[in-house]
């Protein structure tokens, strides 16, 4: 067993684990941050992506002696109020199914964002490759990604989102939104 | 369509469930072990069922008895309560019940949990909402006919007198409950809420993080277990290198289980105990059992293969349903075809693996389960471990997915078992290769087809011999072969009953790899098999493909059912589907070039009437785009929340194109080569279709479930919208091993 302190959603977090044991694990059995899910162990379905320095990162295959003083940020501190554009959209259009997969899903669609303010479809389609989504709610993720994109141009992240204020209908998408 | 003929009438289906419906309230005992219990405020409480609370403060608390698996279920069945409770949404407040026999059955498989319990459910929020206008007349010494109802208010004279909710808990408390059939229901044109887009009740918990599901289970002093079975399913443990696995770091304790012979039941397997969840992966590798696999180990899918391409031709073992003279219907026909359709095993794959939490402690065990079928996961503990029911608690957690998975309940017993050997409350996760692996799979099949049409385009003679799988079991002492989940045929599954000279003939490959129900059990391969047949017929005989299946359904309005399903098919809706998505998706009017297409499809199952149009586009390489499907589905009169049904329907189409592209199972040695989604690959963003139009045709018929009716006819729609774009007609999944290229 190791001592590493980690920086988690821009806090300091003391864990002693062992070196080998992947980020996912120390994240959900050290730190009770349940976020970021398990889903394949080996990279392939994108359920445990978390941020390292921005970048979306599968906290499965990551092991906590290569984190050093990375900044992790995980989907509990995307965003203060838990009204980052995205969980925003997410929620004003309903995306969810069982939403086990849409922590990974908002967190790598969040990285694409900030590189690209107004993404196609194509592109969202290339930056969300990585992620599986078995309830396939693939059509809503494309819609919220849009929505969230609108939503941040507007500067309305402030606030839970209640569908309320949000833009009267811009596309089709957000002409659905949904009662919370 | 004369709905004069029909058995179920709105009216009379509604008078039916009002008397069943004020008998099951009647009976209705007040739950005690709900996390509604020890959350409501004290005070003067309205209780007057097990799913209703309403404290003196307004909080209204609705419980969700159904497991959530996805399908919605836990915000659309409270909005049926709060319909009739007349209560505003915002003020309601949804916890997810235990197990408890106060519910009823908490069974989600079938797409029943809606048909099941919606009228029930109008009339529990109905019951409430009577009494709570009884206590404000009361209140004011005024007739109650002169109350109305609304926001979770009681209010007379136009709103000049007002009590909410809260302000006449207290009172509706001490009234009795109204006699049985003497609650009035709202006229549906009345409803507030069923018909309005609702988002999930989960849903901020669910995109900020929140612990919700099995897997998020955390316990004080919890360990953490996994647990290696055979890779040849069922084999049992010859011996293991325990003592070397617990002197790992980490590691508390390491075991055998002896198990069972039931396949889906407790397989015998090496438990280990470690205080985190990577201690006990990372101990699973050092892991070496010496296996027993038995007769097992000598299966194959080659030849299982082999098995069935021997019987083609070949009488089947069992004649399920004979009408007329099959033989002199095929010499007879003016248009013949013969085709063989294939089809693998394919696992259920939800991202969240199995898991489960037990906490087995003075003689009581309480377990914490991502499970469809509660009542099954108790049952299953109780005969398998021999502990009462009455011992054994179940909370009932969210589930990552669910697919049919989730109905079997192994899982949870092997934590049950584990928890035993513990001082502790444990954790079982299993990995993504043991979901893979250890699945209940839903069967592969072979049909062997043969059909007639005549000269006007009618389908005279149909000829099937299926070839599908089934497990040996011990039954009331005797051995016998049970066939898998959905992978049986009744006669009356369509087109049988329709055409005059049909036989369908079954024979059961036996076979000792698990199976269980996979969304829409036997229907998600079966529409597939049938529809795709129907549009072989339909081409050879120089029809429009969507004229060709009208023709075939007839003028009849209703097919009474014959068979053991005994289920009557209500043909009018299902002609209303058909015409609605041919008008929807403008078939016929569209010309495509070579190398794109159109397809039809339709499907009965789970009580909806479904039909889908599917348009792809085939590169000269072979490459499968689908632009376009329009769904068009009668699940009954009211849509209860358009925005959790419409993503049913997406996410049935988006499932059914995956399954069909990519789901492969490969079995050798008795086990199965696959393991992760490295070589098991779901469906990804980029080949989800641009389009899915989703259309509801509302009939005058009761309300019922989309869980599942709108995945089966995807893959005929997409087949034989291939089939117009290039002329190669898809007999075998998934289609990753067909060549689609043309020139």
């Amino acid at each position: 067993m190791t001592q590493y302190t980690l920086n988690i959603n821009g806090s300091n977090r003391q864990v002693d684990v062992a070196a080998d044991t992947p980020l996912l694990w120390v994240l959900r059995d050290s730190l009770e941050l349940y976020g970021a899910k398990y889903g394949c162990g080996v990279g392939a379905c994108g359920a445990c992506t978390v941020h390292l320095n921005g970048v979306p990162t599968r906290a499965c295959m990551t092991p906590v002696s290569t984190v050093g003083r990375k900044q992790v940020t995980t989907i509990e501190g995307l965003d203060p109020k838990g009204a980052h554009p995205l969980q925003q959209a997410w929620e004003e259009l309903d995306v969810p199914q069982c939403g086990y997969c849409q922590a990974g899903q908002i967190m790598t669609a969040a990285a694409l964002l900030k590189e690209n303010a107004k993404p196609s479809d194509e592109d969202i389609d290339g930056a969300l490759a990585g992620n599986l989504c078995r309830c396939a709610t693939y059509t809503r993720i494309r819609a919220g990604i849009h929505r969230a994109a609108e939503i941040a141009a507007q500067g309305k992240s402030a606030g839970k989102s209640s569908g309320k204020g949000a833009s009267k209908n811009v596309d089709k998408a957000a002409s659905k939104k949904v009662k919370p | 369509m004369s709905q004069a003929s029909l058995s179920t009438s709105r009216r009379g289906f509604l008078r039916h469930s009002a008397l069943a419906g004020g008998g099951l309230l009647l009976g209705l005992r007040l739950s005690t072990t709900t996390e509604a219990a020890e959350v409501t405020p004290p005070g003067a409480e309205f209780k007057p069922n097990a799913f209703i609370r309403i404290a003196s403060n307004g909080q209204v608390t609705l419980v969700s008895k159904q497991p959530e698996i996805g399908q919605g279920i836990k915000t659309s069945l409270p909005m049926v309560i709060a319909e009739e409770l007349a209560v505003d949404w915002k003020d309601v407040r949804i916890v997810q019940g235990d197990l408890d026999p106060a519910y009823g059955s908490q069974s989600a498989g079938g797409s029943t949990s809606t048909p099941v319990n919606y009228q029930n459910f109008l009339l529990l929020g109905a019951t409430a909402r009577t009494l709570l206008v009884q206590a404000a007349a009361l209140s004011w010494g005024v007739p109650v006919e002169e109350c109305v109802a609304a926001h979770s208010a009681v209010s007379h004279a136009r709103g000049k007198r007002r009590l909410s909710y809260g302000q006449l808990a207290a009172k509706a408390a001490t009234l009795p409950l109204p006699a049985a059939g003497t609650v009035k229901l709202k006229d549906p044109k009345d409803y507030q809420l069923l018909g309005q887009r609702i988002g999930g009740v989960d849903n901020h918990a669910v995109v900020t993080g929140q612990p919700l599901f099995g897997i998020d289970t955390r316990l004080p002093g919890m360990l953490y277990a996994v647990y290696e079975k055979g890779p040849a399913f069922g084999a049992r443990v010859l011996s293991a290198n325990l003592a070397a696995v617990k002197a790992l770091p980490g590691v508390r304790d390491a075991f055998v289980i002896e198990g069972t012979s039931d396949l889906r039941g407790l397989l015998p397997g090496v438990a280990i105990i470690a205080e985190s969840t990577w201690a006990a992966f990372s101990a699973r590798k050092q892991l070496k059992v010496s296996w027993d696999e038995g007769k097992v180990a000598a299966e194959s899918w080659e030849g299982f293969v082999q098995q069935a391409q021997a019987l083609a031709g070949k009488p089947g073992a069992q004649a399920v349903r004979q009408d007329g003279d099959v033989q002199a219907a095929l010499a007879s026909a003016a248009h013949k075809v013969e085709a063989a359709y294939s089809y693998p095993f394919v696992s259920h794959a939800s991202i969240e693996p199995q898991n489960c939490t037990a906490w087995w402690k003075d003689g009581a065990l309480e377990l914490w389960a991502p499970t469809q079928n509660p009542g099954a996961g108790q049952a299953l503990v109780t005969s398998t471990l021999g502990i009462p029911k009455e011992k054994i608690t179940l909370h009932i957690t969210r589930s990552g997915g669910g697919f049919g998975r989730r109905l079997s309940s192994d899982y949870i017993v092997e934590a049950a078992a584990i928890a035993q050997k513990v001082s502790a409350p444990v954790k079982l996760t299993w990995s993504r290769e043991d979901d893979i692996r250890h699945d209940h799979f839903r069967a592969g099949g072979f049909h062997f087809l043969r059909g007639g049409v005549d000269a006007k385009g009618q389908v005279t003679a149909w000829h099937n011999h299926f070839v599908t799988f089934a497990n040996r079991v011990e039954r009331e002492g005797r051995s016998q072969l049970q066939p898998g989940s959905g992978a049986s045929l009744s006669g009356d599954e369509f087109p049988g009953r329709w055409v005059p000279n049909y036989l369908l003939e079954q024979t059961a490959l036996e076979c000792g790899v698990p199976m269980g129900p996979w969304r829409a059990p036997g229907s998600n391969v079966f529409a597939w098999v049938f529809h795709s047949f129907i549009d072989e017929l339909a081409h050879a005989a120089g029809r429009d493909p969507l004229a060709f299946r009208l023709a075939l359904l007839g003028e009849r309005d209703l097919m009474p059912g014959t068979g053991e399903r005994g289920t009557p098919y209500n043909v009018a809706r299902m002609r209303a589907v058909l015409k609605e998505a041919g008008v929807k998706s403008g078939w016929g009017s569209k010309k495509f070039p070579r190398g794109q297409g159109a397809g039809v499809a339709f499907h009965f199952s789970h009580r909806g009437y479904i039909a889908e149009v599917a348009e792809v586009t085939v590169s000269k390489a072979g490459a499968l785009k689908v632009d376009r499907v329009v769904v068009v589905s009668d699940i009954g009169s009211q849509i209860v929340n358009p925005s959790g049904a419409e993503n049913q329907v997406e996410g049935s189409v988006i499932d059914g194109l995956g399954t069909l592209m990519h789901a492969e199972l490969d079995i050798q040695r008795g086990r199965i080569v696959q393991s992760n989604f490295s070589d098991y690959p779901l469906i990804r963003i980029a080949d989800t279709p641009p389009k899915i139009e989703v259309h509801f045709l509302r009939s005058d018929q009761p309300v019922t479930g989309l869980g599942e009716p709108a995945l089966p006819p995807l893959a005929p729609a997409v087949c034989n919208a291939i089939f117009a774009a290039t002329g190669k007609r898809v007999r075998q999944w998934p289609l990753s091993r067909v060549d689609l290229s043309w020139s």
